[in-house]
């Protein structure tokens, strides 16, 4: 296949799908490491890979110390770990009950536009959370995903050479209380998740209808490993 | 003297917010490597240098937001030193009385080197990347004028109308670097610099420019193709390669594999080809003579338990060497199965990350190209590779008499820091005799 053919064709990419289920933030950090390292030299296609996380605290590049409402020490005694990281955006919270999405996308095989890669990404939550029932929806200058009770999933992504990383992260039943700990984002606002929203849906269900949506709004074949 | 740029991550982008320097000025970079990273919206992005050289200075502090194509810094280049230290004088070109209208007189805004160009210009639509292959333009020669200054398909129809007929070429070359600005700001960092630069000159001693001659046709590589190229040269250097060739009888393979074959696509919907035979008789030499299925950390052997066989796959563009995982517990059909699963994956790029790591021992079929034999490069840091060529039916002496036989060469090369001749050709025979006795049932 030519070049030509490569840029012109309508085909449709395939993007690999696994749900790793729980793994240690530094474990997926590594896992992204490695994923990215080798998307970057064409060895493998577009990844979705789909974590939940222990309890952890992480801080972007962009994050304000003051953000975060809790020492190290204290979220230590709490059980949380901590970890700055080289994702944008400011503090966030991950834990049990939450979809942690990591797509490992070249931009250049879809738009070379990171701000529409991250709009991309707020369409298929809004989309996944309308088909249980969730109106869901942007705000100008907050970036993530937001309803009428607050926000309900943050994103925050990495990208070298046009190669993602980090993602987004959806609250499905997540224990609230732990968000207690930061200013999620810089934002004194409220988070939700789908269970206070009143949906019962199952993390499994989830997964399958986020991963359905990613594949319809990149136009990318999911393909399960 | 190159100047780095903001680059537009994306069409709505008008700005970008510098977070971190990866370099400090005066520290040597390479051409790709991270520079800086830069933050807009919730995305961190790391900027890859656009030339190799010493970071001059840093325009831009830590912190601050500023629009695409502002300049951040300045790097030193060879060349750059050079044109700066000693202006005006050997540049021919600038003398002669500019043409009326040279399309791309740089206006003020920064026209970054050609190879910055496809970073900051933007996205370039596929539209206008066809238009540019097809015409042979060199898109720094254009000037942008979508939003970002990005490159539109109108800017190049402009361009091509402007040139009347097509390219007659090289009449400008790529704007002559730093001959707008006389006497750049910058130079009293310089002296230190140029000291700094020649072994960067001496590193790399590529003919000067070949790509701007006429007739030739400049193509960035791949990442693939940078990374094949990188550690291609990187085994050479590594390890002290060897390549020893032994002829080897497959008659009995053929005949097993002629008996098996018809089922084999029947029933597993592959067909069989002699590579199964030589990985299973590989794997069989590998647990003989362990130090082939081996690495060397510093002073140290490091023996792996397990037999991973790296399997090289040919690629439109490239090659890639998946990994069989304990290959040595499968039988000939499970082999064959893997290869052909691998290698239809490796072509759809649907490996995994754990798929193309772990390799202790690689093969190499070049004699499904038809090649009769060669000597491939060790896959680091691995210490030995078998590569098999092609089998052809021959006519060979046996007891005085002629046969004809299916006749193949085996090369194994082998990393003689580590692995002496004799041993070497020890395996291959072990190798050679279990393909040449072949007995076994195939299914």
């Amino acid at each position: 296949m030519s070049v030509d053919t490569i840029v012109d064709a309508a085909r449709i990419s395939a993007c690999a799908t696994s749900d790793l289920g729980l793994v240690r933030y530094a474990e997926a950090l590594e896992v992204q490491r490695q994923s990215v390292e080798m998307r970057k030299s064409g060895a493998i296609s577009d990844q979705l890979i789909i974590v939940e996380h222990p309890h952890v605290v992480t801080m972007g590049r962009n994050g304000h110390a003051e953000h975060l409402l809790a020492s190290p020490e204290v979220l230590e005694r709490a059980g949380i770990s901590f970890f700055e990281t080289d994702r944008g955006g400011d503090v966030t919270y991950h834990g049990p009950g939450q979809i942690v999405g990591y797509p490992i996308l070249d931009l250049r095989e879809w738009k070379r536009d990171v701000h529409a890669y991250v709009r991309a990404i707020e369409r298929v939550i809004i989309d996944t959370l309308a088909g249980f029932g969730i109106v869901a929806g942007r705000e100008a200058g907050a970036t993530g995903v937001w309803t009428s009770e607050g926000k309900i999933a943050a994103i925050g992504v990495h990208v070298s050479r046009w190669v993602t990383s980090h993602g987004f992260a959806l609250n499905v039943d997540t224990d609230l209380d732990y968000f207690r700990y930061i200013v999620p984002c810089g934002l004194t606002r409220p988070v939700t998740s789908m269970r206070s929203l009143g949906c019962q849906a199952e993390r499994g269900e989830v997964v399958a209808a986020l991963i359905q949506n990613f594949g319809r709004v990149f136009e990318r074949q999911m393909e399960n490993l | 003297m190159i100047d780095v740029v903001m680059p537009q991550m994306g069409e709505s982008i008008v700005e970008g917010t510098l977070t971190k320097w990866l370099k400090k000025p005066g520290e040597t970079i390479g051409r790709d490597e991270p520079l800086f990273e830069i933050s807009t919206d919730k995305v961190d992005t790391e900027i890859p240098s656009p030339a190799a050289g010493t970071l001059a200075e840093v325009l831009i502090e830590e912190g601050k937001t500023v629009g695409i194509n502002t300049i951040v810094a300045r790097i030193n280049d060879g060349a750059g030193a050079a044109s700066a230290a000693a202006p005006a004088a050997p540049q021919a070109k600038p003398e002669a009385p500019p043409p009326p209208a040279p399309v791309p007189e740089a206006d003020g805004s920064p026209e970054p080197v050609a190879t910055v160009v496809e970073e900051t210009a933007g996205p370039l639509s596929p539209l206008v990347r066809k238009m540019a292959r097809e015409n042979n333009i060199d898109l720094s020669q254009v000037k942008g004028t979508g939003a970002g200054n990005r490159i539109t398909k109108q800017d190049l129809e402009t361009y091509l109308a402007s040139k009347g007929a097509p390219q007659q070429k090289q009449a400008e070359p790529p704007a002559p670097p730093a001959q707008p600005q006389a006497a750049p700001p910058p130079p009293p960092p310089q002296a230190p610099q140029a000291v700094a630069t020649i072994p960067q000159t001496v590193e790399v001693p590529s003919p000067p420019r070949v790509g701007e001659a006429p007739g030739t046709r400049v193509e960035p590589m791949s990442m693939m193709r940078q990374s094949i190229a990188k550690h291609m040269v990187f085994s050479k250097q590594t390890s002290a390669h060897v390549t020893t060739v032994h002829k080897v009888d497959f008659t009995k393979v053929a005949k097993a594999r002629d008996k098996a074959k018809g089922n084999v696509q029947a029933q597993y919907g592959f067909s069989l080809t002699f590579l199964p035979f030589v990985l299973k008789a590989a794997c069989v030499g590998l647990r003989q003579f362990p130090i082939l299925n081996a690495s060397i950390d510093g002073t140290n052997i490091i023996y792996h338990r397990d037999i991973n066989l790296g399997i090289a796959v040919a690629l439109e563009n490239g090659l890639i060497v998946p990994v069989i995982r304990n290959a040595d517990e499968k039988s000939v059909i499970g082999l064959q199965r893997a290869v052909a699963d691998l290698a239809a994956r490796a072509r759809s790029r649907h490996l995994r990350p754990d798929e193309v790591q772990g390799g202790t021992f690689s093969i190499t079929n070049f004699g499904s190209f038809g090649s009769v034999f060669a000597t491939p490069v060790i896959n680091q840091p691995q210490v030995a590779i078998l590569g098999t060529g092609t089998v052809e039916k021959t006519p060979v002496v046996i007891d005085d008499a002629i046969a004809i036989r299916s006749i193949a060469y085996l090369a194994l090369t082998f990393d003689h820091r580590l692995i002496d001749g004799a041993l070497a050709d020890q395996f291959t025979a072990k190798v050679k005799s279990i393909l040449e006795g072949w007995t076994e049932e195939i299914s």
